[in-house]
This record gives structure tokens, sequence and C-alpha cells, in this order.
């Protein structure tokens, strides 16, 4: 891929980070709510001061967050401070800083969210592939049907019926919490080990869920790759069954699916924000819940905007990755 | 001579949910060193079946049922399934159809050489399988480059000739080309089978070419061999059966090509090739056949040798032995 690509591709992210923030912007001010107002109107009902000091408070916040100047301007300084990576301050946990919290809750989604995404995308694939090699073993082909059961049950149904058998009637895993109640956070390993037993739940319920859908598509792609000259005419050059399945059958049926991990990565953000919430895991998904919730609107902008470039990364990321696995791409 | 290849008496059948279709019945034949034996037949009349049952690559539902495939001194048909795969290439070696396809995209070139050596021949360094490699494409007249690319960088005629070197990497005894050429323009055509050609008289391997392009097999082969619903209806040399073709199928065959004598005049075979799953008894070609007599449509003639030392299986001329 030549120099000239990749730099149009990063031009590329840099558009779809301008759009999504700039809706992000403009959204909440298309309404005629104003949350400095609504915060101060909540305070005032509860009594404490009379409504000309009511009037000059909020006035005097709306020129601290900028809100009395005129929209572009506005637009101007929004734009500007998210080029500083500076997403502003939130309401509720004052005066922690948005980017504070997302900071905070980055490990624990990463950790969830990306290793089950991959982990998931690993055994489909492998499974699916294997369902549609005829040379495979009855009972290895086989394996892959339950997943396809699962597909139907959304990953947050599956969670709740983990949490009710297995930490809640047998009592083998914890019902919540990213770590057992009273440890301090630390670098020991037994402080690892109980992070990952506390994981353990949501991480199935998340692989469980998603796995039958990977082994669909490979297994539909396997079809169609199996019967193509090429893996025919490994045969007639005597190659192990092995060596066919691997650098002929799996490499080629995997390309449209490395696609689909991109896609896949943003569909798990939507049920790892349920998932969080459901386990008690302090992640982007529960910060996000807890901003909405409570009205904590320049967090939502935050995490949103955080997600939405998060994502986009990771697709102009595989796209620039693309060629590596399919020669025909690169030009 | 002790021929190189013989077949004998090979049956395949595919087992379908209507029944069983003989698709290949009692086919013999020998092939010597160096020579080159050219298959025709209609589409369906069971080629690919045949080249497919010599590698012993029929797949279910289709199972071969009997018969021999001697490559030198070795029965195809008696080996173990890990002692084939090292058989094929090695002795007897197959050039695909499809070869616009039969190339996997995402590997060079090179790599999918190397890994067929490596299949049968663990001991060789990666320098000496790349060199053996370049080797194979330059004696196809392709460019030792060729060995870093990609299938999609080729031409079609590369493609191919890219296929008839991994064809050809181990020295094999026996080529099969199943219609090398069937993609490709006539100048192509051309270049690719004289490579084929000079490819065969350097290992001096036996060579059998698949495919219903008679004009082709005039120019290219020594014998050959007429096949009608999977059963060998005729096997002589190129020169008899363009001119004095002997079995009633073949010599209809035969009238069906243009030539200069009767321009503008179209024979074609009357009737259709029946479906393998419901032959006519008997000789299988009778209800087209002008000749047919009695005996055609009860008793299956056989594959007999007449007094000129030619192949035929007609009870018109199985009367007179």
């Amino acid at each position: 891929m030549s120099i000239r690509k990749i730099i149009e591709r990063l031009l590329f992210l840099v558009v779809v980070i301008w759009t999504a923030s700039t809706i992000t912007f403009f959204i909440p001010r298309i309404s005629s709510r104003n949350p400095i107002r609504e915060r101060f109107g909540q305070l005032a009902r509860t009594g404490g001061f009379s409504p000309d000091d009511l009037e000059i408070i909020i006035e005097s916040y709306n020129q601290k967050f900028g809100l009395d100047k005129p929209l572009w301007e506005q637009y101007a300084d929004y734009i500007g401070s998210i080029a500083r990576l500076d997403l502003g301050v939130s309401l509720y946990q004052y005066p922690k800083t948005v980017s504070e919290l997302i900071q905070e809750a980055i490990p624990w989604t990463l950790g969830l969210l990306v290793v089950t995404t991959i982990l998931s995308f690993i055994i489909g694939n492998v499974l699916g592939a294997v369902a549609a090699w005829p040379r495979a073993p009855r009972w290895l082909r086989s394996i892959a049907t339950p997943f396809i059961l699962f597909m139907g049950v959304p990953p947050v149904l599956l969670a709740v019926f983990l949490l009710f058998f297995v930490a809640f009637r047998l009592k083998a895993l914890p019902l919540g919490g990213a770590y057992s109640i009273g440890v301090v956070p630390n670098q020991s390993l037994k402080f690892y080990l109980d992070v990952l037993r506390h994981q353990l739940l949501p991480a199935l319920a998340l692989i469980f869920g998603t796995v039958g859908g990977w082994v669909l598509s490979m297994r539909g792609m396997g079809v169609t790759i199996q019967g193509e000259d090429y893996v025919l005419f490994a045969e007639h050059k005597g190659l192990s069954g092995f060596t066919i399945f691997r650098d002929y059958y799996l490499r080629n049926a995997l390309l449209p699916q490395v696609t689909g991990f991109a896609l896949a990565l943003g569909n798990m953000v939507t049920s790892g924000i349920v998932i969080e919430q459901l386990f008690g895991l302090p992640g982007i998904g529960t910060v996000l819940y807890n901003a909405i919730k409570a009205n904590d609107y320049l967090v939502i902008y935050g995490v949103v905007l955080f997600i939405t470039i998060a994502i986009a990364t990771l697709m102009v990321l595989v796209e620039l990755l693309y060629p590596l696995i399919d020669p025909r791409i690169r030009e | 001579m002790e021929p190189v290849l013989k077949i004998e008496n090979l049956q395949v059948s595919y087992y379908t949910d209507a029944g069983r279709a003989r698709a290949l019945d009692g086919a013999s034949l020998a092939l010597n060193a160096g020579e080159k034996l050219g298959l025709v037949g209609e589409s369906g009349s069971g080629k690919s079946t045949m080249a497919l049952a010599m590698m012993r690559m029929i797949k279910p539902p289709g199972r071969i049922e009997g018969g021999r495939v001697i490559v030198g001194d070795t029965d195809l048909t008696t080996l173990t399934e890990d002692e084939m795969l090292k058989t094929r290439l090695e002795k007897i070696t197959y050039i695909p159809q499809g070869a616009m396809n039969s190339l996997n995209p995402v590997m060079r070139i090179g790599a999918q050489m190397v890994d067929a050596i490596k299949a049968h021949d663990k001991s060789l360094s990666k320098a000496e399988m790349s060199e053996m490699s370049m080797d194979s494409l330059e004696s196809v007249d392709l460019d030792r480059s060729v060995f870093k690319m990609y299938a999609h960088e080729l031409s079609g005629g590369m493609k191919q000739r890219v296929c008839i070197a991994i064809g050809i990497l181990l020295k094999p005894q026996v080529i099969i080309a199943d219609e090398p050429t069937s993609a490709l323009d006539v100048v192509t055509q051309r270049q690719v089978m004289e490579t084929i050609d000079r490819v065969q008289e350097t290992l001096g391997a036996a060579i059998i070419l698949i495919g219903h392009d008679m004009g082709l097999m005039a120019q290219f082969v020594d014998k050959v061999a007429v096949l009608y619903t999977g059963r060998l209806m005729e096997v002589c040399t190129v020169r008899e059966m363009f001119t004095n073709p002997q079995h009633p199928y073949a010599q209809a065959l035969i009238r069906s090509l243009p030539s200069f004598d009767n321009k503008g005049v179209f024979h074609g075979i009357p009737g259709l090739a029946p479906a393998l799953l419901r032959l006519p008894s008997g000789c299988t070609f009778h209800p087209r056949c002008q000749h047919a007599t009695e005996i055609c449509t009860t008793t299956l003639p056989r594959l007999e040798q007449m007094e000129n030392g030619r192949l035929v299986a007609c009870h018109l001329y199985s009367e007179q032995v």
C-alpha cells in the first residue's frame, strides 16, 4: 500500500472524527434545554436563594462554560478543545474531567470487550471452518452446532442465566464487581487472578452470544472456498490435509471475516454497556450509564465521541492491515 | 518396452439418489514413456472421471469400484492414503482444467511450489527448493521472477504455465492434462501446447491430454482414445483415427468435423448421449448407431484388439475375430 493511500485513509479518519464531534456538538444545542438552568432550577426548588440570585448564578456559569458566546465561537472552542483531547469536566463528579473518567474505565472495557471479541472471532471461525471441511471427523464438525443455537439468545439474557445458575445457585463464581470487596487494586498475581475470576462470567456471556455468528458466516464461506480450483489443485499436488486446510482453505475463507471483525468490535460495545452494568464492572459502559442517569451531558458526549473515534480508528486500522492478508488489494 | 502407465479394467460409479451411475466402465489403456494420448469424448462421457480415478481423487458419492492403475511398477490402487499423497506429483501429475483459478490468490507462486516439494521431500533446504522451483518456471518459458509474484499479477497463459511448472516439479512419469488450454485464446493455446510438448520430451513422460478439440488432438497427440458413456469405444493412432475410424461412434465423430471437402455441410450425430442412470442395454451406442444389429441391443461389446493392433469395442468387428 502506498504512502499516499495511508495518508488518504488517515485524512478520512480525521473527517469522520470531525463529523462525529460536530454532530455531538449540535444535537444538544438543537434542543431548548439548558443543562445549567435545569441543574440550578432543581437546586433552587430545594430553597436557598432568590430568583434574582439564580439568574446571576446561571449567568456566571453560562459565562464560565462559554454558553453566552455566539454559536460559531462555541463551536470553534469545542473543536479546539477536542483537538487538545479536552472533553470538558463532569458536572456530576466535578472537578473530575471526562478524559480522566474515560481513562479510568478504559482498561476494564478493553480487557473485557476486546479480549472476548478476539476470542469469539478465533473460536467461531475455526469451528465454522472445521464444520464446513468435509474431511474433518464428524464429532469435530458437530461442535459448532450448539453455538449456532446460542446465536439467537442475546448475550444479556445469557448473562442473566449464567449469573443465576453459576454465581447465584452454584456460587462457583462471584456475582459481580470488578474484584472482591475490600481488596485494594495492586500489581500482585493474586489480584489479577481475582480480577480474572470476576471477568469470567461476563466474558462467557459475550463469547457464547457471538460465536454462533462467526460459525455461520465462516461455514458459508468455507463451503464456497472448498470447491475452488486452487483447493482441488492443492490436493493434486499431494499436500497433506492440514496444509490444505490452513494455507489454501482457511486463509482464503478468512478474508471477508476480517472486515467483519472491525464491525463486530462496534457491536460488542453495545452489548458490552449492558453487560458491564449487569455485572457492576467499572468500564466505559458503566460510566455512560451513570452519566445518562445523572444527566451529566458532558460525560455522555465525551464517551459517545470516544466510542465513535475508537471504532473509526479500528476500521481504518483493519483497512490498512487488510493488504497484508490479501495481496490483491495492494497496489 | 514395458509401458509406463497401465490402466486395467477401471470402474468408477457415482451413487446418487436416483441410483448408481457407472461413470467409467472397464476402461483399459497402456501408454509407453514419451507417448502422447488424447482422451476425447463429449461432455459427461467420463474423461475427467477417468483422470480423477487415475489420481485416486474420486470423491464421495463417487467410488473406484475395481480395476488397477499401474505407474511404473507401482499399483496405485493398492497404496495407502499416505503413500498416495506422495505418489501424486512425484509419479503421476495432473494439470488442471481451470488454470485461471487453480492458484491460491493469497500465496506467492513460489510458496505454492515450495510447499508441494516439501510435502514430498523434507530433506531439501529452502534454497534448494527455491532453486528447483525457479528452474521449473524457466523450463516452461517463465521468468524466474514469477517465483515472487502472486496469481493476480499473471496473465491467463502465464497462470497455465505456472500450473504446468508445478505439475512437473518432481519430474513425474505420467502427466494428465485436463483441457489445459480451454480458457486460452488460440495463439496462447499453441504456445502452451508447445511448452507441454517440449517439457514432456525432456522428461520422457507419458502424457494424457483430455479435451474435445479434435484439431488440437490432431496436431499434438500420437494416439487417441474415444470415450462414450464411460466406455472406451476405440483406441488407435491419431492418423488411423482421422483417416479410417472403425467404431461407428468414432466414424460419426470424425464425420462431424468441418472439412474443406464438404464445406457448408454439417454432419451431426443423430440423437443424444443417454443419461448414465438409464443406459441402453447392450452397446450403449446402439440407439444412435446406423449399423446396429440384434446382438448390439443385448450384449455389451468388449474392447478387443483387431488384426492391425487397433482396439475397438464393436460387434461389427468382434464377429470377424
